[in-house]
């Protein structure tokens, strides 16, 4: 008997705990734009939170922002892992204070930069980042006419998989990614199959594989990425990038036919920390660093068996003169 | 007995059955159905397709992308300003956040001394020694692994949502178990949360919280509930009448019959009900993270973005310990409560005293590890797991991704499994014209149950059409048939055989465990590993995952025979074979059938793993509307998702739920 009537008090005690914290906050309104996580500065220090991408180089920002706010100006930074999308709602409400590189949205601009104004451009971070179609070295150098795309077709019939059916597979990675893989097969008159693996895991997964084994394949990829230096690539030929193709890719997306822009990727800020932020946003802001730079950092995350933490430290111990310039001035 | 032993007659029979007159056949009911069915399409087919042709017609789809867009778009831009948002969802937010920040200072204050001391004195309290050794080595082994601070981060969500989800299902199947009207209108609402994918409401969700604890919070209930609804349902409609009639005539009122004796009766069920809450918000644990639940599931979530299978590893163990730990505690304090224990045990292990025990123990134990300054656990105190385990997953790449002589490796296994199994498949779902596959639908559900099951079926099918989805959708369908088949013949090979040695069983028991509660993301990397990119992982992942179900339901429907049919089948001469044929299978065939049921729902839930592999289709369409923030996209496939399991279910479950209607 004592044991149902403690497992009912201990119900009715969480439930009123519940309810009580709901009246607790329940005075006036509640804002929504100011919420951040109870897990964030549980040892009430100043805070900042960063979203990181899935992609390695994406989480070196992070990794050595992180590392900097932390052992040079005395914040406790947490990371959220999110998609791009979602990242920006959440820049937007205040969960999160800053991106460190994005590769461009569009659409998300014009709706939060400059119509709401709630997130401010934060500049480039240095990067650039540039999208492509990929082969292996090892297969280039066999056959130096696969790097163009008027040549794709003859290759086809040894790129096939299970999975392309009588096509050559052209793999494609995350969702999340900015593709237009199916419209230029369609347009260039491929006959190719776009095989999407669905994530960046199991894309690098199945690169890993292919490369071990010295097959022939051909890849969506994105530089800078630290896959490079395990499975030397190069990139493949696509018609050449207009603006005239560009502004005709944004009226149809389906008519496509020319290769993927370079992207200066850029920072952004939530509106109300980029204002009020102190010296970590001084600090973002100033953060800006160089392709190879980035690289150091994830080879030695994603090859090198080391914690993002880790990696961040041996990087800033090596390259003062980068970071130092960072530092916001007193 | 004789109908073992004696193939000759049987064949005799069914010879003189095979010329039998029309009459005879239409006797029969299944074949009946089946001409009224034929007559009707014979008259309707033609016309359809005249009017429509083979393929879905674009006339009878809707396009929802339009209104949902509009939803969203008023949502981001009413969220700070609208009073809904203002005065009733931000407030249930910081609730949320206030609760989890509650508890999860309350662990950082008792540190790991106190965690771990007041967890085992609690498991051993209510479930046993066993159980309080488990517990402790489970957390002494998260520290080990240095995922303390993440592991106390979904602990601390774990309560929160679990105790929300505890709440709202018990209101919901109290207000089910009282109300046969209610009953009849919730049992959708429950199915419908428990079948949608997690994933399809993950962005909803975001979209009004925004991304963080409150969002996955709130996902994680709306997992997590169902199962305390339909067992509290349960519990409260299976009380005994007898002893209702007799508290009543003791004029009792309503409420003093619900709570002396209703509830107390239903006490079994709750607390299952409790258990598999549990389960179900672990389950949630990694997803959650997809939206910034932070903790456990982050780590495996970032892990997998370096393609580090190790460390994933890492930070997934300490998520299959807890689901262990908690699994094993609530189960055993259930089957506790059935005994009488209160005459067990040494007194001070009962009553109150226990309890203060408890906290006094626990609090000496957190003040020691205060005074000894580590409130977190100890960094020096940490294993390193993840360079061995990928070691091994190189190891096992290495030598049986190709190049096996005679049985070829996994990779080419997997070309053929798409090349025989998965293309034809697919292809001859998409090909069938969309009557015919509703026809063939609408025949298989009507053998097995009432034209009810078959109408659900049929226009579960449809829904599929309208809202535009109806190719990918075959493509989805074409590789859950085929993973489901993979897992039953497989499920069921390996039930029969631990049905049959206690040895073998035990054995597979542990194995079993990890299988269910290993986050599904973890093995991910490996599946690919082994069979590349595309249909064939992904119907690996959903294998792996729906397996240990059936063996379980298997094993137990097998060994609940009636041994005293086995006995006089023994004493007949029969030998093991026939006997397993003969007599036990037919015997469990409700099991049997109920394994298949769960394996079309674990097969489902991993579609969306497999939409992360290259599966493709529906469960490719929800990551993407999450990823790229396309409600449209993902909910619609979603909703597919649930129609496809609507349908395998009403083809897979016959009379049961007719004739037992047995709870919610």
């Amino acid at each position: 008997m004592s044991r149902k009537r403690s497992m009912i008090i201990g119900t009715a005690a969480l439930a009123g705990t519940a309810v009580l914290s709901l009246s607790l906050s329940a005075c006036g309104k509640a804002d929504m734009t100011k919420q951040s996580s109870p897990f964030a500065a549980a040892k009430g220090s100043k805070s900042v939170t960063l979203s990181t991408q899935t992609w390695v180089g994406a989480q070196s920002n992070v990794a050595v922002a992180k590392y900097l706010l932390e052992k040079k100006l005395g914040y406790h930074v947490d990371t959220v892992q999110v998609d791009e999308i979602p990242a920006w709602d959440a820049l937007s409400q205040g969960r999160v204070d800053a991106i460190l590189e994005d590769w461009g949205h569009p659409e998300q601009e014009q709706r939060y930069v400059k119509d709401k104004k709630t997130i401010t451009a934060g500049g480039g971070n240095g990067v650039t980042g540039h999208i492509g179609w990929y082969v292996p070295k090892y297969w280039a150098d066999k056959h130096p006419e696969v790097k163009s795309w008027k040549n794709l077709n003859k290759f086809a019939d040894q790129l096939k998989t299970s999975e392309s059916g009588n096509k050559g597979q052209l793999m494609d990675g995350s969702p999340s990614y900015v593709t237009n893989d199916k419209a230029l097969v369609k347009n260039l008159k491929l006959n190719y199959e776009v095989v999407f693996a669905g994530s960046e895991a199991a894309q690098i997964t199945q690169i890993q594989q292919f490369a071990k084994e010295k097959k022939p394949f051909l890849t969506y990829w994105y530089e800078p990425q630290w896959l490079f230096n395990q499975v030397p690539m190069v990139e493949v030929k696509l018609p050449k990038y207009t603006d005239a193709c560009a502004e005709k890719g944004t009226k149809d997306p389906e008519s496509i036919d020319c290769a993927y822009p370079t992207t200066p990727l850029q920072k952004f800020f939530n509106t109300e920390f980029a204002k009020k932020g102190g010296s970590a946003s001084a600090f973002l802001k100033n953060f800006k660093w160089t392709k190879d730079d980035q690289n150091e950092v994830s080879e030695s995350i994603a090859s090198g068996g080391l914690s993002a933490d880790e990696a961040a430290k041996r990087w800033v111990e090596k390259h003062p003169e980068v970071w130092k310039k960072w530092l916001p001035k007193k | 007995m004789s109908f073992f032993g004696t193939p000759p007659i049987s064949q005799r029979y069914l010879d003189t059955v095979k010329p039998a007159p029309v009459q005879q056949l239409l006797r029969r009911p299944g074949l009946g159905k089946l001409l009224l069915l034929a007559v009707a399409a014979a008259v309707i087919v033609p016309l359809l397709h005249a009017k429509f042709g083979a393929a879905w017609p674009s006339s009878l789809t809707i396009d929802v992308s339009g209104p949902l867009g509009k939803t969203s778009d008023w949502i981001i831009d009413n969220r700070d300003s609208h009073p809904l948002f203002v005065y009733f969802l931000g407030h249930l937010s910081n609730a949320v956040v206030i609760s989890v920040r509650g508890v999860y200072l309350l662990l950082l204050a008792l540190g790991w001394t106190g965690v771990t001391a007041g967890v085992t004195l609690i498991a051993w309290r209510v479930a046993g020694v066993r159980i309080a050794a488990t517990a402790l080595i489970s957390f002494l082994v998260s520290g080990l692994l240095g995922m303390w601070v993440p592991t106390m981060q979904t602990f601390a969500l774990m309560v929160v949502a679990v105790a929300v989800s505890v709440v709202v299902g018990a209101l919901l199947g109290l207000a089910a178990g009282l109300s046969d009207r209610l009953f009849k209108i919730l049992r959708p609402v429950l199915d419908t949360m428990q079948v949608l994918p997690a994933f399809a409401y993950l962005l909803p969700v975001v979209l009004v919280f925004g991304i963080g604890v409150p969002a996955a919070l709130l996902a994680t209930v709306i997992y997590a509930a169902p199962p305390m609804a339909r067992l509290t349902a349960l519990g409260l409609r299976g009380a005994d009448p007898g002893v209702l009639e007799a508290v009543s005539s003791l004029g009792a009122t309503g409420r003093q019959r619900l709570l002396t004796a209703r509830l107390p009766l239903a006490r079994k069920e709750l607390l299952l009900g409790v258990n598999q809450t549990i389960m179900m918000a672990l389950g949630m644990v990694v997803i959650a993270s997809m939206i910034g639940a932070a903790g456990l599931g982050d780590r495996v979530y970032q892990a997998l973005a370096s393609v580090d299978v190790g460390a994933a590893l890492a930070a997934a163990i300490p998520i299959v310990l807890l689901a262990i730990v908690m699994d094993r505690t609530t189960a055993a304090a259930g089957e506790r409560l059935g005994a009488d224990t209160a005459a067990t045990g040494p007194k001070w292990l009962r009553g109150w005293q226990a309890w203060t025990g408890i906290a006094v123990v626990t609090a000496a134990l957190a003040l020691a590890g205060r005074l000894s300054g580590s409130l977190v656990w100890p960094g020096a105190w940490a294993v390193d797991v993840a360079r061995p385990v990928n070691d091994f997953k190189e190891w096992m790449v290495d030598h049986l991704y190709s190049g096996i002589p005679v049985i070829g490796g996994t990779a080419d296994w997997a070309a053929h499994f798409t090349d025989w199994v998965l293309n034809p498949l697919r292809d001859g779902l998409t090909a069938l014209p969309w009557y015919g596959t509703l026809l063939i639908v609408a025949a298989l559900a009507w053998l097995i149950g009432t034209w009810r099951t078959a109408l659900t079926a049929v226009l579960a099918m449809a829904a599929i059409g309208v809202l535009g989805v109806w190719k990918p959708s075959m493509n989805t369908l074409s590789q859950v048939i085929a993973a489901l088949a993979v897992t039953l013949v497989v499920g069921f090979g390996i039930g029969i055989l631990a049905a049959g040695s206690k040895r073998f069983e035990a054995i597979l028991r542990p194995v079993l465990d990890v299988m269910q509660t290993m986050p599904q993301f973890v093995y991910l990397i490996p599946v690919v590993a082994l069979f590349a990119v595309g249909r064939a992982p992904a119907a690996a992942a959903a294998v792996v995952y729906a397996l240990p179900a059936v063996i379980r339901i298997t094993t137990q429907g097998l060994r609940q025979v009636d041994p005293a049919a086995m006995e006089s089948a023994r004493s007949l001469g029969a030998t093991r074979w026939q006997m397993l044929r003969q007599v036990q299978l037919p015997l469990a065939r409700p099991s049997l059938l109920l394994a298949v049921n769960q394996g079309v729902v674990m097969v489902l839930a991993v579609v969306i793993i497999g939409g992360l592999v290259g599966g493709g289709a529906l469960g490719y369409d929800v990551v993407t509307g999450l990823a790229t923030g396309d409600l449209a996209l993902g909910l619609v496939a979603g909703v597919a998702i649930v129609c496809l399991g609507l349908m395998l279910d009403r083809v897979t479950q016959p009379t049961e739920r007719r004739t037992a209607g047995k709870g919610a």
